[in-house]
């Protein structure tokens, strides 16, 4: 077996929310990384390897160990590289565990969600449009008059949640609803992380992410 | 002494939840007292829904008053501010390695999103096409946690080495479920033959003075499986009824 390859690795896909996080995190912490598209619909045999139970991006490398999942791969570069600036607040078990628990929300709720606002219609759509509603209005409670979720720094759940800034456009076309309106201090967090370099060079631009979701749309035969 | 000066613990749980029965062993493994809070999920009360309001379920760790929700949030807390404490070596739940700790955090991940809810699919089958469809995911998912035990232990009691550590709480909190099920159902979910690996480790991991404390037997799991199924009846003919 030839040598492990020294260094970071992340095997992602250009629009993954979850990818995204990763790429967010390293330019944060100053870290980096070589960045491999893959191919979703032929699999790489690096990306099999890799993650062979789930077959998912994003994966990290590091020299040549996978770490899976995207919250897992957040807390493995704090823990792995503690000299750069911490996404979890250090010496805080509570404020760890209140970071923990919102960047959980995030993975359960929101991207499910969302792609029920896109593939459903009817009734069932607006289920979701309701439920997206609700998600966005609880995170901006949690949220409160902070600047951002970490507090002042710009941590663990803003980074797990700022990727689905992106697709903010997209919820609202579907959804009829505007970010905006119904979660007003949500719309000025997504704003203010825009304004950083980590996240303007690591998200593609809203209309991106409607016209991917049109290409995933047809691919799925939903009209 | 464990938790001097560490404050006042309350933990709100179900005897017979996996997720509870991981937070009052984590508890347990670090030697902190705490005061054990049972609870009616069928009719929450106002501690919990104040505690919990977004999720509204158990477990629930009160601090000093403050509330910590979500049980693999909670074994990360616990194993944090009584890093120190406990009656044995190795008392650290999760390694001390980055790359160890990664691991582990996936394979509780891979059990709370894969093998959990077929186990549950299992129960809530009301047919049994869809029934042994649960089964099969669910030996699928075990079937993978055994060659992640070959991996993790490495040769060790427990998927944490020589002590219980993160993936075994996950896991072993599921023991009394897989025990109803084979009851119920007669399904073996872990068993010498297919997975002598977790056979023997459900077995060690059964002994611990942990497990004793707190796993439920199987048969008061197969009790409140039949409550959750009567509750679910009931839910469904109100929803046909609409």
């Amino acid at each position: 077996m030839a040598a492990e390859k020294k260094g970071l690795q992340l095997l992602d896909f250009w629009v993954s929310p979850f990818g995204q996080r990763c790429r967010i995190a390293m330019a944060e912490k100053g870290l980096a990384y070589e960045y491999l598209e893959q191919d979703l619909g032929n699999k790489s045999e690096l990306l099999l390897r890799s993650n062979p139970v789930h077959k998912k991006i994003p994966v990290l490398l590091h020299d040549g160990r996978p770490v899976c999942e995207s919250l897992i791969i957040l807390q493995y570069l704090d823990e792995a590289f503690p000299s750069t600036p911490a996404l979890l607040p250090a010496g805080d078990p509570y404020a760890r565990a209140q970071a923990r628990f919102w960047a959980d929300y995030v993975d359960k709720k929101v991207y499910d969600c969302g792609s029920r606002l896109w593939k459903l219609k009817g009734e069932p759509q607006a289920e979701a449009r309701k439920e997206m509603v609700e998600i966005l209005k609880t995170l901006e409670g949690a949220l409160g008059e902070k600047p951002y979720f970490g507090g002042d720094t710009f941590g663990f759940v803003d980074v797990a949640f700022v990727p689905f800034t992106a697709w903010f456009l997209s919820y609202e076309r579907y959804g009829e609803f505007s970010v905006a309106e119904v979660a007003p201090k949500l719309a000025a967090w997504a704003k203010r992380c825009g304004e950083r370099e980590s996240v303007a060079k690591n998200l593609h631009p809203p209309e991106k992410v409607y016209e991917f979701i049109g290409v995933l749309k047809k691919k799925y035969g939903v009209e | 002494m464990a938790e001097e000066g560490k404050g006042e613990v309350k933990l709100l749980g179900l005897n017979v939840s996996p997720f509870a029965i991981r937070a009052r062993m984590a508890l347990r493994l670090k030697g902190v007292s705490c005061e054990y809070l049972e609870q009616d999920l069928f009719h929450k009360g106002d501690l919990l829904l104040r505690s919990n309001p977004v999720n509204r379920k158990v477990p629930v760790l009160i601090h000093d008053g403050k509330p910590i929700c979500e049980s693999l949030v909670i074994v990360q807390y616990v194993d944090e501010v009584w890093a120190a404490a406990g009656d044995g070596e190795g008392t650290a739940i999760l390694p001390a390695d980055p790359y160890g700790r990664a691991i582990a955090r996936f394979w509780a991940a891979y059990i709370d999103d894969k093998l959990f809810p077929a186990l549950m699919g299992i129960m809530k089958a009301t047919t049994e096409e869809a029934r042994a469809e649960k089964a099969k995911e669910t030996f699928a998912a075990v079937e993978q946690l055994e060659k992640a035990f070959a991996e993790c232990s490495d040769g060790k009691s427990f998927f944490g080495g020589d002590s219980v550590g993160y993936v075994d709480l996950a896991l072993g909190c599921l023991l009394p479920w897989f025990g109803a099920v084979r009851e119920m159902f007669g399904l073996e979910i872990i068993d010498a033959a297919n997975t002598p690996l977790l056979a023997a480790w459900a077995e060690r991991f059964g002994e611990t003075a942990a497990a004793k404390e707190v796993l439920p037997e199987p048969d008061k799991a197969v009790e409140y499986a039949k409550k959750l199924q009567a509750h679910w009846t009931a839910a469904a003919a109100a929803a046909a009824a609409k």
